[in-house]
Parts: structure tokens; C-alpha cells; sequence
């Protein structure tokens, strides 16, 4: 439970931190809240000879909307995106997450940027952020570029992100005012990651459904955006059948392991209850 | 002469803080400001490091370890290995059970995470990276992860060392991989019972290994002083007298030479009674270093690899009459005690006390037998939280009780009323040779039924069935009924010992010349707030307020000699030589205080904190005065001071015993369990700190809901140990813990001088079966008559699934 040895730096500046991990390659990480890269170290799973501390980077942390679209930087902690007024009005989906994820004390330290960066298929923001169409902005030598959460996610802990790049921010269109949102989580206790966690956002109008967005936490390698699924239930009145057949679709793309929170089958039904009791209460809270 | 002149009885009383006072816990001052002084937080000067090598597999041959590398990494200081231990003797360390335990494994790993090697450096930095380098060549081997395949014809000899032994520590062994068949009761009596009885039920009923999981892990360190030939000791020790006495007999130094000192324990449960190779290596290390060594482990490591507890599989049956009235039982045990027995059961008892398992129940026949085998897993099988196997055998007893009422179609609350010992049984021999000392059963039972509405539960548990079957709800509602009998502080020397030591108790105390006192024991509290409660008993004996009453622990150069605390045994046992010390300190006390007011000591009558003489109120001595009088004015002849030492033997064990109950509310889609109540009676005799007694409660029930509902220490068909960190390993948080209600009665132990029996670890006996007993209850209206522990969300929902509930 003791790391290896390792170099610490904590720059300035974006261009300086890109500048580092230019410089030390494989053997730099960025850290960020340290939640996540802190406990691999400690188990030597992760062994990093130089990590470049992002927290002095001003620019890196807040969360701003204009345009149709809402802004949060790398660097924003967890309880940041539970006390955010803008989120709290805009997409509050965000804090109900949020308040799933760990116990305050990880949460004063952990960042959505780290969160969604890890590629830990436990963490709770990365379906999310697909349930929302986000789009990562990367920082990296040869200048910036842009990748959909949805495409972002290769296998646990493989992305798309290269060596030496930095996630600079998240952008997302804000949710159409009166939407309705779930975030529905099964653990075991506090601070447990997910059996099965699911994320969804709809719109009705004249009660039918004109949108819907369905991600899953935690039961497959990656997040899984259910494409299948949220188109099932647009245009329908969100009734038993389409929820049925949404469900169903949705328990069709798991394909979660087994761990202490149980074997494969039980998860892929969590996963589809979850689904089914955020689709309800989303079309509850819908306007 | 001072307030206390002028003060009234009630007044007086409450600036004593005697027994029955619910006074606050003296030693949280420190705890609750960070101040308290564990292992860790001792630093000596030069003291270095160790860390260990452990094995990444459960079963295979070490062909070769190799050091050069790790030895060559700048601030290491030494490498251990097996061949450095074996010239002294010491590759092997003796355990409580009679076995041996390898201190660093020589030929053989026998299970994950088994100590290898030791690294020495002058950080824990240092000695974690070396021991990343100390390279081990493994031969694999199949490992033997079930305890059902240990015995099999040709399974794999897992003890090498031990091979081909027929005589074990405890009788006959009949397979390389069985430790001991331990037997007990009246075996054609309980089978007679069994064939004739005109209702039979039989279950396995397997208690999961899980882990005591203290806050603080396991931690010691060792410093040989090489000019005076002393060794100093600190560590988490449970049991710190019987440290010093086995570090003697292995290293052979002197015991007077050696100082053994527990300083602040941040929990124990057991985990911290027995030796293991972490204490050994330290000491090793600083013999040959002549620095001080500190060991602590991580909490992987104390959770995979120092004691476990349980892992019992236990297939009961009980035969009843028609209308439930039980007439005999048998039980066959199946104990998985791992690669090493190293249970921590008084030395003649290796299933502990299991026999305790014909419960609060008049049975009047029971057959009783245990087989210990080997396994690939860590050693252990200590008394997580209760007596001696005790809360296994409650488990299986208070599990059983519901089978057959399932089977009779009877409430299990009323099966329960039928069958206890009575009242007018006490003192009550068991079939299974216990005398339980005292007990009113039928009052505590009738209390909680009456506490919770027991009937309007079951009717709204019949209402919550019809809703669900007519698909108008997807939640069951669980009803669990549990009454046990603890058995607690061992314990007499007839039947009670430490590899040869009786397990008595002790209690020293010196009264100083202004009226305060310190006093030490034997035991050493983990958190069971002794500064408290025994300052309450001596208060209360000898009339000095329990704030001016010191009480230490833990040091054995000043101490006297103890067995420690785990069982429940430091009330009923060094609680009862303060008691008795107290008495010795009054008897010396009134003689002063008949000098002092110059009548006869017979003319003299106690009263809270003086003497008074009969007749004449206004003449009275109190014991400050007198205190002061025993070091300046004496009578004629009598020796200075006010100093007195007891050792207790107990005549008996005490019994005490609890109604509990726990309704549950159970999801039928995810499988999740709410306790939506849970209210726990406990009988523990005198109540010497009501507030005490609650945290005690509190803290057993949280335990006994955390082992039912999540705790297990798992292993892979290939003996890799599963989850072994806090993440997996299910420690409920405040957000998870239901809301406790307690209650009590009194029922005093005839045999204690103050009556008490013990408390502390009651909840865990009686917890355990009342959360398990509720959520099978959940389901036995479709037929179900067991499930796992523990009752996790999936493996209830797989229950949902099996009767047909969800798909
Ligand atoms: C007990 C516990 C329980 C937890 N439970 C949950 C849970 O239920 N749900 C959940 O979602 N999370 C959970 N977490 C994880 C927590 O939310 C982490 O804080 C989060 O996953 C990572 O954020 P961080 O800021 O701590 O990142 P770090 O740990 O600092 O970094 C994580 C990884 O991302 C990389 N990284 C970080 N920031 C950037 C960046 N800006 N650009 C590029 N790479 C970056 C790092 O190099 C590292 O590889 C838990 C953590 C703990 C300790």
C-alpha cells in the first residue's frame, strides 16, 4: 500500500503541464483529484516516475453556459458540480450523479475531468456524459481537438486520449428547459461503484416523447450509450410496452463481468432496472 | 470538614459514579482530539522497518528466493528468510491451538499472501520497494480451496511438515488434511432421538468465513537491548501477559527480561489474540540488528492474511414432537481452519465452545461433532466479537429453530416460548455439559413481543404477502426472531487454559495518602472503555469517586498478570477481582476507621464512601480520611498503606442472553434489503454503565448487520483471495446502519460478586441470526427454508428468481 517512487510537479500554466508530459513521455501521468490514480499507486498498479499536478491551473476549473451550451473544466470537483448554481438550474441530472459518486471526502478532491479521463468503466460521470452528447476537448503538443464521450471510450482504461494530451474541458448543449432526468444507481454501500448504474434524459411534448437519451454505468469494459433503447421510446407516451422494449434493449448491449457485486446476469437486469425506474421517473419529472 | 460534609445521600452518590452510573467514557477525551497513542504512533530512536514478501500463490514449492538484488537497494538493511530462522528454531512458531504455523514459509506456501520473506530498511518506503525485488521461484501446486474436498481419497497432502502424523494436538487424524474430530454429548441418544421423533428437520447451514476487520491493523514493535539483554515489546495485543509468556518460551530470553506493552488498541474482535509472524520477525529482526524494528501491516494484508473467524459448515437436525416440543438434536460441524490451526480457543477446546449450541432451549438430548481440516487459505478461526465459537453456534441453533417451525407450520417466536429452559431450571445443566448460571428467558421473549406488537407485525407481514401476490407491491416484508444464550468469561481453571496458563484475572490497586487511587489489570481494552467501568466497580466498592480512580492496562512490567480481553471475559473475570480487591481495600479500611473513631469495627456500618457507627450518625470517618490515616495513623501493629492485589478464578462461566428482533423490508426487483427496525433485549446481568452497555450494543449490532448482509472473506477455485479491501469487504457506514432500539432486564449472576456477566460482544451472537432469520423469513411462505449468508443484494434477487418472484 505504498506507491513507488516518483517525481512531483505542479505547474503554472496549461503550456507547461502539456510541456512536461512532452517531455517525460510514458513515464509522466497527469493527477488531478488523485482518487482514482492515488489508490492504483498505492497497489503499484500504476507506477508513474512523474506526475504533473494540474490544481494551480486557474483556467482548468468552473462551469459556464452561454450559447446553448454549458462549459465545466477539467478541474472541477465533484462537490463544485453539486453546489454549481448553473447545473443546479440548467442540468441538474449532473448533481443527482454527482451525489451518487463515493462520500464527500472523495468528492472535495475528485474532478469531473479525472472522473471522465480514468476510463474506469465504474465511474459514474463517463455515461453520463455520453447520455448528454458531451464532447472532450484535448489539449496536447501539436495544439487542440475535439472527441465525442460517445466515441471517446475504447476498453477499461484504454481511450481515446493520447500520451502527453491533457482534457482541458467538457461541453455539452444544455437540456431543454422542462426535460425530464434520472440518474438511477444500484451499490452496495457508500462508496461503492455501481452494480448497475443508468442515466436518463427525455423530452414530452403533448405527452409523447420527442427525445430520449439512455446510458449505463458500470456493465460492459466502457460506459455504454443505448442508442436502441432511447430511440425505442421517442414517439411513444413513455407506456408500459415502450419501457418494456427499451429495458430489454437496454439489457441487450451489457456485457458486465462478474465481481463481488454478482455475477454477470444479475447485473445486466440491474442494469435494466436501473434503466427502467430512471425512464420513470424522468417522465415524471418531464414537463 | 469539606462539601461532602454537608452533601446529601443522592449528592453523594452522584460524585461517587458507581455501578449503575452512565458516565461518560473517560478514555474518549483522548480518542475523539486524536490523541490516543497506538503502535504506530510510537517512534524510537534508530527504529527501522520491515515489510513483508508474501506469496501471490495459494498452494505451491518455493524452489528458490533470491535476495541479492533487494539487499543491494541503498538503506536495506537485512533480508529474513526461512533459512535465517531455521537455525534458531523459529521458521516455525507454536500456536494457541497446539499446531505450529510456519513464521516464513520454508518448503511451501500454503496459502495467498503467506509471509515469505521479511525486508528491513530504514523506511517503509524502502523496504516496500525492496521487497518488490526479492525475487521467489515458485513450483505451482493444486490448491484445496473447499473444505468439503480436504479429505477426499487422494486430495493433495497440504501439511508436508506434518505428514503422515495420525496424533494431532486434539486426538486421532484420519486424513493428512484433518486436523482433529472433536466430540461431544450422547451420540445414540441424539441418534435415537432423531430416528423416533415424530417431526425430524435437517440443514446445512454454513457460517462464511469473514474478517474482524479492526480500524487499526496489526502492529508491533520489537527492541533488544543487547547490553542489558532486555526486550521491549509493543504491540496490538489482546492478550499481552500471554505475548510475553510465549516470546519467552520461544526466544528463550528471560520473562523478566522481557516488557510487553499494548499501548492504545483501535479495535480488536479477536483479530488481535494470537501471534503471528509480523511480532516474530520484528523481534528476529532486532536481535540480529540491535535497532528497533516496527511492523504494520496494510489492509489487505490483515485482511488476507492475520485471523479470519468462522467458516463454519454446520449441518444441524432437531427432532420435536407434533406440537413442537424438542426432544433431541445433532449437530455435524465441517471447520475450515486453513493452512494452519491457529484458532484462538482456550488450549483443551479446539471447536471452542460450541456446545453452548442446544442455545436458550431445554433440550434434552444433543450429539455434538466437530472435524478441523486444512485448506489453502489463511489461518485463523478466532472469536470475531463473541465467545469462542459461540456466535456460530448460536447461528446454527436460532437458524434451526426457525427450520422446524417452518415445518411445524408454528410461529418461530412461540417455538421458542415452548422450548426454553425455564426460570425454576436455574442453575440448568445442558445436554452439552454446561451448567448455565442464571436466566429468565419467558420475561425477556414476552418483553420484545410486547415491545414491538410481535402479532400486528405478522399481520401486516400476511397483509404485505397478499399485496404482493396480487402484484400490487414488489416488496416482502421479513419477520426475524432471535433469543440466545451467550457464554462468557472464561473461565474457571478447570477447563480453562492457555497452552498450560489458567484463565484467571487479576486486579492491583493502590489507594494514595490524599484519597485517589490507581489501579491496573490484566485485560486490555480495545475500545471497551475499561477506564470507565472498572473505576465504576472499584468506586463503588471502596467509596472513592470513579474520577479519582486511574485504571492502566496493557503494560506487563507493571501490571499484574492477566489472559486478556476478547470473550467477553474482562467484566466477568478481572471486573470480578476488582470487585474483590475493592473488598479487600474496605476490610483494611473499617479496621482503620474503628481506630480512627476508637470504637469497635463490628459498631461500624458503610455508607456510599464512609464508615458511620451504628447509632451515632454524626461519627463517622470517610475514606479520604482514612486513606490519609493508613499513612500516618495506624493501630498498633498494622502495616502502612492501602494496597491490595486479587487474582479471580471464576467458579463458572456467566450466560447471559438477549431477545432480538429485526424486520426487514426486502426489494423484489434488486434484491436489496432496508432493516426497517431492529430492537435488541439484553440480559447481562448488573448493569454496571448503562451508557456503556449501549455503545456496546450499538457497535455488535452494526458488526452482526455488517457479517449478515455483506461480510465474506472469498476465495477463487484457485485460492486467490476476493476482495480483500474496504471496497469489497462490507464495513457499514452511518448511512448504511439502521436506527438500534435497546432494552434490557436483569437477571444477576449468581456467581459474579456483583452479578455481572458480560455484554460486549452479545449483539454480534444474537445479531447474526435475527438479520438472517428475517430475510429467509421474507420468503417462507413459498417454501423456503434457507438462504446464504451473507444476504447480499445479488444472492437474495437470485432467491427472488428462484421462487419465481422476478424473472
Ligand atoms: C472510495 C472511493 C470511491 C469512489 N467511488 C466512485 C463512484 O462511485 N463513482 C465514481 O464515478 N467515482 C468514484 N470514485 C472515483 C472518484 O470519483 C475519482 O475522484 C475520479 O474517478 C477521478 O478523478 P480525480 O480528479 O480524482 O482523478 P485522478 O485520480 O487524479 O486521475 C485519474 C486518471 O485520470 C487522469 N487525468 C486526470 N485528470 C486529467 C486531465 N484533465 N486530463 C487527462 N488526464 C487526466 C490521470 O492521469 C489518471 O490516470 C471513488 C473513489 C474512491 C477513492
Amino acid at each position: 500500500m505504498i506507491p513507488g517512487d516518483f517525481e512531483y510537479y505542479r505547474p503554472n500554466s496549461l503550456d507547461e503541464a502539456v510541456q512536461l508530459l512532452a517531455t517525460h513521455g510514458d513515464d509522466a501521468r497527469v493527477l488531478a483529484g488523485g482518487h482514482s490514480l492515488i489508490p492504483m499507486m498505492k497497489l503499484r498498479l500504476a507506477a508513474p516516475e512523474h506526475l504533473v499536478d494540474l490544481r494551480n491551473i486557474a483556467s482548468l476549473s468552473g462551469v459556464s453556459e452561454s450559447g446553448g451550451d454549458i462549459t465545466i473544466g477539467a478541474m472541477t470537483t465533484q462537490t463544485e458540480l453539486i453546489t454549481s448554481t448553473v447545473l443546479s438550474e440548467h442540468c441538474p441530472i449532473i448533481r443527482e450523479t454527482a451525489l451518487l459518486i463515493a462520500d464527500p471526502q472523495v468528492r472535495y478532491c475528485g474532478t469531473l475531468g479525472g472522473n471522465v479521463a480514468n476510463g474506469d468503466p465504474g465511474n459514474d460521470m463517463p455515461a453520463l456524459m455520453q447520455c448528454l452528447g458531451a464532447t472532450y476537448i484535448l489539449q496536447g503538443p501539436d495544439g487542440m481537438r475535439e472527441v465525442e464521450a460517445r466515441g471517446f471510450y475504447e476498453a477499461a482504461y484504454f481511450t481515446e486520449m493520447n500520451d502527453g494530451e491533457i482534457l482541458t474541458a467538457v461541453r455539452f448543449p444544455t437540456p431543454a428547459a422542462g426535460h425530464g432526468y434520472a440518474y438511477k444507481k444500484l451499490k452496495r454501500k457508500v462508496g461503492d461503484y455501481a452494480t448497475a448504474a443508468a442515466a436518463v434524459l427525455l423530452s414530452m411534448k403533448d405527452g409523447n416523447c420527442v427525445s430520449a437519451s439512455i446510458a449505463l454505468t458500470n456493465v460492459a469494459d466502457t460506459p455504454l450509450y443505448a442508442q436502441a433503447a432511447s430511440d425505442a421510446l421517442v414517439g411513444t407516451t413513455i407506456d408500459a410496452a415502450a419501457i418494456d422494449e427499451a429495458v430489454a434493449l437496454a439489457e441487450g448491449i451489457t456485457e458486465p463481468a462478474s465481481d463481488g457485486r454478482g455475477p454477470a446476469e444479475y447485473r445486466t437486469k440491474m442494469a435494466g432496472v436501473m434503466a427502467r425506474r430512471a425512464i420513470l421517473e424522468a417522465k415524471e419529472r418531464a414537463q | 470538614m469539606s462539601d461532602a460534609a454537608t452533601m446529601t445521600l443522592e449528592e453523594r452518590e452522584a460524585t461517587l459514579g458507581g455501578v449503575g452510573t452512565a458516565r461518560k467514557r473517560k478514555e474518549d477525551v483522548r480518542f475523539i482530539q486524536g490523541a490516543g497513542n497506538y503502535v504506530d504512533d510510537v517512534k524510537l530512536p534508530g527504529m527501522v522497518f520491515g515489510d513483508f514478501v508474501r506469496s501471490p500463490y495459494a498452494h505451491a514449492r518455493i524452489k528458490s528466493i533470491n535476495a541479492e538484488v533487494a539487499l543491494a537497494v541503498p538503506g536495506v538493511k537485512a533480508v529474513l528468510t526461512a533459512a535465517d530462522l531455521k537455525p534458531l528454531n523459529l521458521h516455525y512458531m507454536p500456536t494457541l491451538a497446539g499446531d505450529v504455523q510456519a513464521v516464513l514459509a520454508e518448503e511451501k506456501v500454503l496459502f495467498q499472501n503467506q509471509e515469505v520473506a521479511f525486508v528491513i530498511a530504514e523506511d517503509r518506503y524502502i523496504a516496500s520497494d525492496a521487497a518488490e525485488l526479492v525475487e521467489v521461484d515458485y513450483e505451482e501446486l493444486p490448491p484445496i480451496v473447499d473444505a468439503f474436498k480436504a479429505m477426499d481419497e487422494g486430495a493433495i497432502c497440504l501439511r508436508e511438515d506434518i505428514q503422515g502424523k495420525t496424533e494431532g494436538a486434539h486426538g486421532a487424524r484420519k486424513h493428512d488434511n484433518h486436523i482433529f474430530t472433536w466430540e461431544i454429548g450422547d451420540k445414540e441418544g441424539a441418534d435415537k432421538a432423531l430416528e423416533t421423533g415424530e417431526v425430524t428437520v435437517k440443514e446445512l447451514v454454513t457460517y462464511q468465513r469473514v474478517h474482524p476487520s479492526p480500524l487499526e491493523t496489526c502492529a508491533s514493535i520489537a527492541s533488544m537491548d543487547k547490553i542489558k539483554g532486555e526486550l521491549t515489546l509493543y504491540g496490538t495485543f489482546q492478550a499481552p501477559h500471554v505475548v510475553r509468556t510465549v516470546a519467552s518460551l520461544l526466544s528463550a530470553i528471560p520473562e523478566h527480561k522481557i516488557r510487553v506493552i499494548a499501548p492504545d488498541i483501535g479495535g480488536g474482535f479477536g483479530n488481535k489474540v494470537g501471534v503471528y509472524p509480523g511480532y516474530v520477525c520484528s523481534i528476529v529482526a532486532s536481535i540480529v540488528l540491535g535497532v528497533p524494528v516496527k511492523w504494520v501491516e496494510d489492509r489487505i494484508e490483515n485482511l488476507s492474511a492475520t485471523a479470519f473467524a468462522r467458516d463454519y459448515h454446520m449441518t444441524g437436525e432437531l427432532a420435536a414432537t407434533k406440537d413442537g416440543k424438542i426432544t433431541g438434536l445433532k449437530c455435524h460441524v465441517l471447520a475450515d481452519h486453513g493452512a494452519f490451526d491457529a484458532c484462538a480457543d482456550p488450549t483443551k477446546w479446539p471447536a471452542g465452545f460450541f456446545n453452548i449450541c442446544t442455545g436458550s432451549y431445554d433440550i434434552p438430548v444433543a450429539h455434538v461433532s466437530v472435524d478441523g481440516v486444512y485448506t489453502n487459505k489463511a489461518p485463523g478461526g478466532v472469536a470475531y466479537r463473541c465467545s469462542f465459537r459461540v456466535t456460530e453456534a448460536a447461528y446454527m441453533i436460532e437458524r434451526m429453530m426457525d427450520v422446524l417451525a417452518q415445518k411445524l407450520e408454528m410461529d418461530p417466536a412461540e417455538l421458542r416460548l415452548k422450548n426454553f429452559v425455564q426460570p425454576a431450571q436455574f442453575p440448568y445443566n445442558s445436554a452439552l455439559g454446561w451448567e448455565y448460571d442464571s436466566g429468565d428467558y419467558p420475561t425477556a421473549m414476552n418483553q420484545m413481543m410486547q415491545a414491538v406488537d410481535y402479532a400486528g407485525l405478522r399481520r401486516e407481514q400476511a397483509e404485505q404477502r397478499d399485496k404482493v401476490a396480487r402484484g400490487e407491491s414488489r416488496s416482502l416484508m421479513g419477520i426475524g426472531v432471535s433469543f440466545f444464550t451467550e457464554i462468557v468469561g472464561a473461565g474457571p481453571s478447570r477447563n480453562c487454559d492457555i497452552l498450560g496458563v489458567a484463565m484467571f484475572d487479576s486486579c492491583e490497586i493502590r489507594v494514595h495518602p490524599t484519597g485517589s487511587a490507581i489501579a491496573r489489570l490484566g485485560t486490555k481494552s480495545q475500545g471497551q472503555a475499561h477506564e470507565t467501568t472498572y473505576a465504576q466497580i472499584l468506586a463503588t466498592e471502596i467509596g472513592i469517586p470513579s474520577e479519582d480512580i486511574g485504571i492502566e492496562e496493557g503494560d506487563t512490567d507493571t501490571a499484574p498478570y492477566g489472559l486478556g480481553t476478547y470473550g467477553s471475559r474482562s467484566t466477568p473475570v478481572a471486573g470480578a477481582a476488582a470487585a474483590r480487591v475493592g473488598r479487600k481495600i474496605r476490610a483494611k479500611a473499617q479496621k482503620i476507621a474503628a481506630h480512627l473513631l476508637e470504637v469497635a469495627e463490628g459498631d461500624l456500618e458503610w455508607e456510599i464512601d464512609r464508615f458511620k457507627v451504628k447509632g451515632l450518625p454524626e461519627k463517622e470517618a470517610t475514606m479520604k480520611e482514612i486513606a490519609w490515616a493508613a499513612y500516618n495513623n495506624l493501630p498498633e501493629g498494622m502495616e502502612p498503606g492501602l494496597e491490595a492485589v486479587d487474582y479471580y478464578d471464576p467458579p463458572n462461566m456467566t450466560y447471559p442472553f438477549g431477545a432480538y428482533l429485526c424486520v426487514a423490508d426486502i426489494d423484489v426487483d434488486t434484491g436489496e434489503t432496508s432493516i426497517r427496525r431492529f430492537y435488541a433485549l439484553d440480559d447481562c446481568g448488573t448493569r454496571i454503565n448503562p451508557m456503556v452497555i449501549e455503545g456496546q450494543v450499538h457497535g455488535g449490532l452494526t458488526e452482526a448487520f455488517g457479517i449478515a448482509m455483506g461480510q465474506e472473506i472469498a476465495y477463487d477455485e484457485l485460492g486467490n483471495v476476493q476482495g480483500a479491501s474496504l471496497m469489497d469487504y462490507f464495513l457499514p457506514t452511518a448511512v448504511e446502519t439502521p436506527v438500534w432500539e435497546t432494552d434490557f432486564t436483569v437477571t444477576p449472576s449468581p456467581h459474579h460478586p456483583i452479578g455481572a456477566k458480560g455484554v460486549g460482544e452479545s449483539p454480534n451472537v444474537g445479531g447474526v441470526p435475527a438479520f438472517s432469520n428475517a430475510v429467509i423469513d421474507a420468503f417462507s411462505h413459498l417454501g423456503v427454508k434457507h438462504m446464504p449468508m451473507p444476504h447480499t443484494a445479488w444472492r437474495v434477487w437470485q432467491q427472488c428468481k428462484e421462487s419465481g418472484l422476478t424473472k
